[in-house]
């Protein structure tokens, strides 16, 4: 197999009873990649993870973490992968130190090696001047900060990441991508799932994930570039009403609501007069419009539509 | 490996003596348990209120009444003048027993004929109508006894020489302290297993201890070894409380006790694990330890003894384990058995211990993985 390569999947499939969540899927992964994998909730994107992390079985298919086959090496997967879940994992009646260490004993990281990874690790995440906190009395941006070093104690080659920014305030948010943006420099292949669009736009690259099927794979500026037609933006002060009618017309490829502005992919620049005259038969005014640079969440929701 | 367990243990006592709530379940909770089964659940039948109805007023009926008073056993609060007024009395729930002497009860006793003391109790409750009766029957037997010595009409008859062996006041609590050290033992094991493993479901560790290297025999022993070593603390604890508070008589040098405690363990810490296997929130963990527990204490022999029972119902006392536990701890003190004795209960709770940990462990293995 090629080194360069870190995950490796191969026709991957997983049912629940008829529910299809992960549909024949195959990628690559390379060292060193920040990969994002982007979908609302029920895309399948926790199963992926969990098939990854050998933690659960495929139906069928079969894939390879850091060289090792998660069918039949599962427990070598683990020594080599790092895993933050949604709730970061901690035991919150245990101090920040306590939980470092005993996530340090559970992956027997060698006793000589830990002062100087615990002080690294807690270094990077601001957390030595709380180190004997108990973890439940942190905020949610530094049990985060203490669930990413917890999952770090062992150096992994392959760093999971489940929705690891739920809940977690916006500054807090831009220290952590600033740690992930660290690791990958010493060369950590870093998986991350999100439902926020708009983080998703950090990775360098970004597969879209629409009920266990991959949408798209690209890195987010060919992604943008991808939708082929023009998009606009609309604003007007009816502009929940203004959807339906819209979508009603011929050539418009999908519209979303943000706030009182509408974007809305369209077959042709020209198009944007006969929406405004449609609307305006139903006196919906429309104060003004661009053409604009779609977002990744315009293009996740024209390929969901166009579906 | 064991370091890993170690390790998960050191993290399970810490968890546990940080936690208030946790620590008091742990420490004073068997002690209190302890009390009361010690102090207040008795069934030993003392201070029967009792209503004397005296038509005979002779010394010799005074003297009946003051030998029921002395004994201790009856306390005589109502003098009634009729019977009429008895009835009121055990209705109205102020005397549990009622006693009618005669008019010519003295006159007969000295001539040697038989007389007849009638005695009335609430049957309401059964069993203690029934010792009520038997205290009183023997006392004034007792009384017409002594005083017909030189009476002629005493029988010879078949004189019943009965002796209470091993408790010979028959004193409840010795019988109950004992059996409270299985139950206690029972119950923190039951609820520090099956909570702990549901607890790190609920706070969303268990998903990150399954990606680590952390393998599901490391996590079990891990999740039990803590509970079983409090578990033999409390027993040394509720021993030492027992025998130097209640003055619980230790017949036997309690050599087998670490033993049989360790062989019970196998089953209760089994089952535990199985609860943590069924539930998936710490509310339902509790509710299934109690819907166990519950039926194991009463059908256990700890209060009611396991030979009245249907059938039925005495053969499914067969997989309690407290059944075989509570004979071992009441063997251990009361008797002085050893393992020569107690060898068929402690061979049916360890094979009921391998059996139950088993299954456990591969269901909790499934569920895990």
């Amino acid at each position: 197999m090629n080194t360069d390569i870190s995950i490796k999947i191969f026709n991957l499939t997983k049912s629940f009873g008829n529910i299809t969540a992960v549909n024949n899927l195959n990628l690559g992964i390379k060292k060193g990649e920040l990969f994002g994998l982007v979908g609302p909730d029920g895309a399948g994107k926790t199963t992926i993870m969990r098939l990854l992390t050998a933690t659960m079985m495929p139906s069928s298919g079969e894939a390879w973490v850091a060289g090792n086959s998660i069918l039949s090496e599962g427990e070598k997967i683990k020594e080599k992968i790092g895993y933050m879940s949604q709730k970061f994992g901690l035991y919150e009646d245990l101090t920040v130190m306590e939980n470092i260490i005993f996530y340090a004993d559970l992956y027997e990281v060698p006793q000589k090696e830990r002062p100087q990874r615990i002080e690294r690790l807690l270094g990077f995440s601001n957390l030595t001047p709380f180190k004997d906190r108990l973890a439940g009395r942190l905020s949610g941006g530094m049990k985060q900060k203490l669930g990413l070093a917890c999952a770090l104690i062992h150096t992994p080659e392959v760093l999971f990441l489940d929705e690891p920014t739920n809940g977690v305030d916006p500054v807090s948010r831009r220290d952590f991508w600033k740690i992930l943006y660290d690791l990958l420099k010493e060369g950590v292949t870093i998986f991350v799932s999100t439902a926020y669009l708009d983080e998703a736009e950090r990775c360098t690259r970004i597969c879209l994930m629409h009920k266990g099927k991959i949408l798209m794979d690209d890195n987010p500026a060919a992604i943008k570039r991808s939708l082929g037609m023009p998009m606009v933006e609309m604003w007007s002060d009816d502009a929940r009403n203004a959807i339906e009618i819209i979508k009603g017309i011929d050539g418009v490829q999908s519209v979303s609501l943000y706030g009182n502005k509408l974007h809305v992919a369209i077959s042709r620049s020209e198009l944007v007069d006969d929406i405004i005259i449609n609307l305006s038969r139903s006196g919906i005014v429309i104060r003004g419009h661009r053409e604009i640079l779609p977002s990744i969440e315009d293009i996740f929701i024209s390929q969901v539509e166009g579906q | 490996m064991f370091e890993r367990i170690k390790q998960m243990v050191i993290k399970e006592f810490i968890q546990v003596l940080r936690d208030k709530r946790m620590k008091a379940i742990v420490f004073i909770t068997p002690i209190i348990q302890l009390m009361l089964f010690g102090y207040a659940v008795t069934t030993d039948v003392n201070n029967i209120t009792t209503a004397f109805y005296d038509l005979d007023k002779t010394f010799e009926s005074r003297e009946l009444a003051r030998r029921l008073e002395s004994s201790g056993y009856f306390n005589i609060a109502y003098f009634p003048e009729s019977p009429r007024e008895i009835q009121p009395l055990v209705d109205r729930g102020k005397v549990l027993c009622a006693i009618q002497i005669n008019n010519g009860f003295s006159k007969d006793l000295k001539k040697g004929i038989s007389t007849e003391v009638q005695v009335i109790v609430d049957g309401t409750d059964s069993n203690t109508a029934t010792v009520a009766m038997d205290y009183a029957s023997r006392i004034i037997m007792k009384y017409a006894k002594d005083i017909g010595s030189n009476t002629p009409t005493s029988s010879p008859g078949i004189n019943l020489n009965t002796r209470a062996w091993y408790n010979p006041d028959l004193r409840s609590r010795n019988y109950n302290v004992p059996g409270v050290i299985a139950i206690v033992i029972m119950l923190i094991c039951l609820l520090l297993t099956s909570m702990a493993v549901v607890r790190e479901r609920e706070i969303g560790t268990m998903e990150q201890l399954m990606v680590t290297p952390l393998r599901p025999i490391e996590l079990m022993l891990g999740k039990t070894i803590p509970f079983a070593m409090i578990g033999f603390f409390d027993v040394f604890l509720v021993t030492l409380v027992a025998v130097f508070w209640f003055d619980i008589p230790i017949k036997s040098s309690l050599q087998i006790m670490p033993l049989a405690t360790a062989i019970y363990l196998l089953s209760v810490l089994g089952i535990g694990l199985f609860i943590s296997t069924i539930s998936r929130t710490q509310q339902q963990a509790l509710m299934a330890t109690f819907l166990f527990f519950i039926p194991a204490v009463l059908l256990s022999g700890f209060m009611f003894p396991i030979e009245n029972m249907p059938k039925i119902i005495q053969y499914g006392t067969y997989i309690n384990p407290l059944r075989y536990f509570l004979v071992i701890t009441r063997g251990i003190f009361l008797k002085g058995n050893g393992i020569e004795i107690l060898w068929p209960q402690m061979t049916a709770l360890l094979i009921l211990g391998i059996v139950v940990m088993t299954l456990s462990s591969l269901r909790f293995r499934k569920r895990i993985g």
